[in-house]
């Protein structure tokens, strides 16, 4: 489904992805683990349009992601939920629901979908017409992915969805990506918490400094050593 | 009742600063810059109203239409050409290149219609007006202030209640996440600068009926009320450019009358600073409070 090859991205002088490949396949949930820096959110700007990559393709079912303008990529069924939530702080949770489905014209189906986002996340519906801007943190992640699922994606990018929650929340959070998956979404999941990523992770990726230093299944790279070590604290 | 007169013609006055001042806010709110070739669209507005009614004669229902689209496309034309390239610079470059494009403007205006001023033509508001009592109010003063406050409320409408609306809010708060909503954020950009160089258009021709004597300099004094107007209503707010610009109006028009023509301009700046002093965001700017 989404396929990135050499990818290479830039900030003027300092390189800092230097040439990576990873696919997410139909279905899977894929995550990308690493360090703080390690260019984790580097990469999902990149497949998300915010930034060009200086090379490298990067396919969408065989879409050129690289040439596009990144709200058309929304179109072509890619959401992200983007690190620290940017969820529109002086819109209510509903009009940043509605603001998710911005791409959709099919008001019937926006409307389902919406309550579709309410049974997945109660708190939301209790707090409808809140400012987004008043919602704790968790409702804030919440509200972000739910904002994400509203562009009915094919494929979904969530970019440190655990930062900042307390531990009962994360496990809240990853459970419910693993139901959004059961539902038919793919998920391509960046994470510093390792622990809970490979947990779920169908495939993973370990990034460190821009590049690619190991990749298999999630169950595979909790039991490696070097993963253990570095990333799962011994 | 003198007082009375005073306070409607200040919002007259006022209602055109309130014009200018959402169109200034809502560039602001959505492009974070200071447009400050503002003013001056408004002066090839009041050019294009006055040369198409004088100088072709057409009505004034058509002139004012064309002036409209003359500004619309001038300040969507502009930001293309000067502002968009720099969307990635720092904003004091944008700033500089806002000045410099008014100055392109003004200078312009001197070279194609000269230095010497027109006579705005009178002929498109009724003259005189209603009298209640002692008071007469002028029909031009009635329009102006009826005006504005259509122009206030479609606007509030249009930004809070469509689809559209929503995205130029999101865009105001975050264009990164709003691209990420599949919202095209040049467009969103542009159509900011129709609305705020339409609403321009319609400012230039209200003022120009209120003082008929044009020239190339006609926009920098008001364009710098309408931004005190803006600022003090709070930068951004839609409602808080109409409510500056009609205190701006008013404070203008009474220290005019009762305390002196030469100090009302200092007057008015005075008491900008005294509000900023007291609501730093001004009247109705909203704290900015981030929850990490």
């Amino acid at each position: 489904m989404l396929k990135v090859e050499n990818l290479k991205v830039r900030y003027g002088m300092i390189e800092a992805i230097k040439g990576i490949s990873f696919e997410v396949k139909d279905g899977e949930i894929v995550t990308l683990i690493g360090a703080n820096g390690a260019g984790k959110t580097t990469t999902m700007h990149a497949i998300s349009g915010l930034l060009k990559p200086a090379a490298g393709s990067i396919t969408l079912d065989g879409h050129d992601l690289v040439k596009m303008p990144p709200h058309k990529i929304v179109s072509l069924g890619l959401a992200q939920v983007p690190e620290g939530r940017r969820v529109f702080a002086q819109q209510t949770v509903e009009e940043n629901l509605v603001l998710g489905a911005y791409t959709r014209k099919d008001k019937g189906a926006i409307a389902e979908d919406q309550e579709k986002v309410f049974e997945l996340f109660p708190r939301l519906k209790e707090r409808r017409t809140q400012l987004a801007g008043t919602l704790s943190g968790g409702e804030q992640q919440m509200l972000a992915m739910g904002r994400a699922l509203m562009a009915k994606p094919k494929i979904i990018l969530m970019d440190e969805p655990s930062m900042g929650l307390s531990p009962l929340l994360v496990k809240e959070i990853f459970h419910i990506i693993q139901d959004i998956n059961k539902q038919g979404t793919t998920v391509l999941l960046v994470e510093q918490n390792a622990r809970m990523a490979l947990a779920i992770a169908d495939r993973a990726y370990v990034l460190e400094t821009g590049k690619i230093t190991l990749e298999g299944t999630g169950a595979e790279l909790a039991e490696d050593e070097r993963v253990r070590k570095a990333y799962l604290g011994g | 009742m003198q007082f009375l007169s005073y306070l409607i013609s200040g919002l007259g006055l006022g209602s055109v600063y309130a014009i200018m001042a959402l169109g200034y806010s809502m560039v602001y709110g959505i492009a974070k810059m200071l447009n400050f070739a503002h003013g001056d669209i408004i002066m090839v507005g009041a050019y294009v109203a006055f040369f198409a009614i004088s100088g072709a004669g057409m009505p004034p229902a058509v002139a004012i239409l064309l002036s409209v689209l003359v500004c619309t496309v001038l300040g969507v034309v502009i930001e293309r050409l000067a502002y968009k390239p720099l969307r990635e610079a720092s904003s004091l470059a944008v700033l500089i290149t806002a000045i410099g494009v008014s100055h392109f403007l003004e200078n312009g205006a001197l070279i194609l219609w000269g230095a010497d001023s027109k006579f705005f033509p009178s002929n498109i508001f009724p003259q005189g007006g209603p009298t209640i009592g002692s008071l007469t109010i002028s029909w031009l003063t009635i329009i102006t202030i009826a005006v504005c406050c259509v122009i206030m409320i479609l606007l509030m409408l249009f930004v809070g209640r469509t689809n559209t609306g929503r995205a130029m809010r999101a865009c105001s708060e975050d264009k990164g996440a709003a691209t990420l909503m599949g919202i095209n954020v040049n467009a969103i950009i542009s159509l900011t600068f129709a609305i705020g160089s339409g609403l321009a258009a319609i400012a230039a021709v209200l003022l120009g009926s209120t003082y008929p004597s044009i020239s190339p300099t006609l926009g920098a004094m008001p364009g710098i009320k309408a931004f005190t107007a803006a600022v003090l209503g709070g930068i951004g707010s839609i409602p808080g450019a109409f409510l500056g610009g009609l205190l701006l109006g008013v404070i203008e028009n009474l220290s005019k009358a009762y305390i002196s023509q030469q100090l009302s301009d200092a007057i008015v700046f005075g008491v900008l600073v005294v509000i900023l002093l007291i609501k730093p965001a001004g009247l109705l700017g909203r704290k900015v409070s981030e929850k990490v």
